[in-house]
C-alpha cells in the first residue's frame, strides 16, 4: 500500500493538472464565443455572393467560365482541415478518419493540401501525396489568410491539373457535436435562382462575363472561409468539453485519493494504537 | 418607399439600415441609387460611399467587390469597408506611409507589384476619407 505521504504528493499533482485544464477549459470557451461571432458576421457576406452567382447562372451557362466546368481527367484534390495544436477531444482523429476513408475509396489520382498541423501529420505518416501545406491561421483567420490557398486551388483547376476539389472539415453543428463533413468545391455549382429578383432582369455592369470572372475567384475563397471560421468553431469547443471532462475526471481522483489517504490514515493510527494497548500490557 | 441598404465584408456586416439614397464608385463610374432603381448588378471600384439620411451624410471608404441593387435594397459586397467615422487618423496615416515604403523598397514584379500599388491606394483613400470627416464631422444637408 502507498504510503501517506506518496498519496498526498499525488493528490497535489492531480490539483494541478486540474488548475490546468480547467484554465484551458475557460480560454477554450472564450475562444469559442469568438470565433462563433466570427461565422455568425461572415454570413451575409457569403449568403450575397451565393444569391449574385444564383442570379449569373441564370444567364450564362456552365461553359462561360473554367471554374464551372465539369472536368473528365485530372487529379482529384482535398483540401483537408484540422486544428494546429492537439487536446482538442476527438476532433481531429474523426476528421483524419473521415478524410482517410474518402482517400481509400478513391481509385485514381489523388493530392492533399492540408491546412493544420495535425492534417499534415497523419497525411505524412499514411505516405498520401501531400500537394501544399498551409499552417493554421491562428485565433482569429483572417479573410486575407485564404486568399494563398484559395488561389492555388483555383490555378490548379484551371490550368487542369485538378479534376475535382473537395474540402474536407469539422462542421460545427453545437457545442457538443462537430460532424467531419466532405463539401464539393469545384467545380462551383450554383444555388437555384429562387431568391429575389430571377437572374435575367438585372443588369450586369460592365457586363455578365465579367462579373463573373469577378466572382467566382471570391466565391470560392468565401466558401474556403466559411470552412475555416466552422473548424475553429469546432476546435475550441472539443477542446472546451475535453478539458471540462478532464477537469471533472481529476475531481473524481482527488475525491478517490483523498479516500485512500484517509484509510490509510486511519490504519495508521489504528496500528499505533495497538502498539500502545500491546506496550502497556507488556509491563 | 425606404431604400434599405448593406454593406458587408467577408469578414462582417458593416452597415445596415434603411438610407434616402447612396452614391457609391461603380466600375464605370460614380453611381447614385435612389428607392425604385432598375435592378443591376455592378462590379465596384475604389472610393468612397455616400449615404443620405435623414439630412446628415455619412462616408465609407470602399473598395472593390459588388453591388446588387433591387428596387427597394442595395447590397454592397466590398472587399473592404470602413465608416469614415470609424477609422483612426494616424492608424491610416501609418498605414500609408508603410504602404509607401513597401512599394519602394520592394522587388516588386507583375501581380506582387500590383499588389503593393492597390495596397497604397487602399491606404491613401482611407486616409483621405478620415481626414475630410475629422475635418467637417458629419455634414448637414437641406
Amino acid at each position: 500500500m502507498a504510503s501517506q505521504r506518496d498519496i498526498r504528493r499525488r493528490i497535489r499533482d492531480v490539483g494541478r493538472i486540474k488548475q490546468i485544464t480547467r484554465a484551458m477549459q475557460f480560454v477554450a470557451a472564450s475562444k469559442l464565443k469568438r470565433a462563433q461571432d466570427s461565422t455568425l458576421q461572415a454570413r451575409p457576406y457569403s449568403e450575397k455572393i451565393d444569391e449574385v452567382l444564383a442570379d449569373l447562372a441564370a444567364v450564362l451557362g456552365a461553359d462561360e467560365h473554367p471554374l464551372l466546368s465539369r472536368r473528365e481527367e485530372g487529379k482529384r484534390l482535398l483540401v483537408l482541415i484540422t486544428s494546429d495544436r492537439g487536446l482538442a477531444g476527438p476532433l481531429n482523429t474523426n476528421t483524419i478518419r473521415f478524410a482517410a476513408r474518402t482517400i481509400t475509396e478513391h481509385e485514381g489520382d489523388l493530392t492533399v493540401v492540408s491546412l493544420g498541423r495535425k492534417g499534415r501529420d497523419a497525411m505524412r505518416r499514411a505516405r498520401v501525396p501531400l500537394e501544399a501545406h498551409f499552417a493554421g491561421y491562428g485565433d482569429r483567420p483572417a479573410f486575407a489568410d485564404v486568399i494563398p490557398l484559395s488561389r492555388l486551388i483555383t490555378d490548379g483547376y484551371v490550368s487542369g491539373e485538378f479534376g475535382q476539389i473537395d474540402i474536407i472539415y469539422p462542421r460545427f453543428v453545437s457545442t457538443l457535436v462537430q460532424r467531419p463533413t466532405m463539401e464539393a468545391l469545384l467545380p462551383i455549382t450554383p444555388t437555384e435562382d429562387t431568391e429575389g429578383i430571377p437572374g435575367n432582369q438585372f443588369i450586369f455592369e460592365p457586363n455578365a462575363g465579367a462579373v463573373l470572372e469577378q466572382l467566382l475567384p471570391r466565391y470560392v475563397a468565401t466558401r474556403l472561409y466559411q470552412a475555416v471560421l466552422e473548424a475553429k468553431a469546432s476546435e475550441e469547443s472539443s477542446r472546451m468539453v475535453a478539458m471540462k471532462n478532464a477537469t471533472e475526471n481529476a475531481d473524481d481522483l482527488i475525491e478517490e485519493y483523498t479516500l485512500a489517504y484517509n484509510k490509510v490514515r486511519q490504519a495508521n493510527i489504528t496500528r499505533e494504537m495497538i502498539e500502545i494497548a500491546t506496550g502497556a500490557q507488556a509491563h | 418607399m425606404p431604400l434599405l441598404l448593406e454593406i458587408v465584408t467577408p469578414e462582417r456586416l458593416v452597415f445596415s439600415d434603411s438610407v434616402e439614397s447612396v452614391q457609391l464608385p461603380g466600375v464605370e463610374g460614380e453611381l447614385g441609387v435612389l428607392p425604385h432603381h432598375t435592378p443591376l448588378v455592378s462590379m465596384l471600384g475604389l472610393g468612397e460611399l455616400r449615404i443620405r439620411k435623414d439630412g446628415e451624410v455619412e462616408t465609407f471608404a470602399i473598395a472593390g467587390g459588388f453591388l446588387q441593387v433591387r428596387p427597394d435594397k442595395v447590397v454592397v459586397m466590398a472587399e473592404m469597408a470602413d465608416m469614415a467615422a470609424e477609422i483612426d487618423l494616424e492608424r491610416a496615416a501609418e498605414a500609408r506611409r508603410e504602404a509607401e515604403r513597401a512599394l519602394e523598397s520592394g522587388f516588386h514584379e507583375g501581380a506582387d507589384l500590383a499588389a503593393a500599388r492597390a495596397a497604397l491606394q487602399v491606404a491613401l483613400l482611407r486616409q483621405r476619407v478620415a481626414e475630410r470627416r475629422h475635418r467637417e464631422g458629419p455634414r448637414r444637408r437641406g
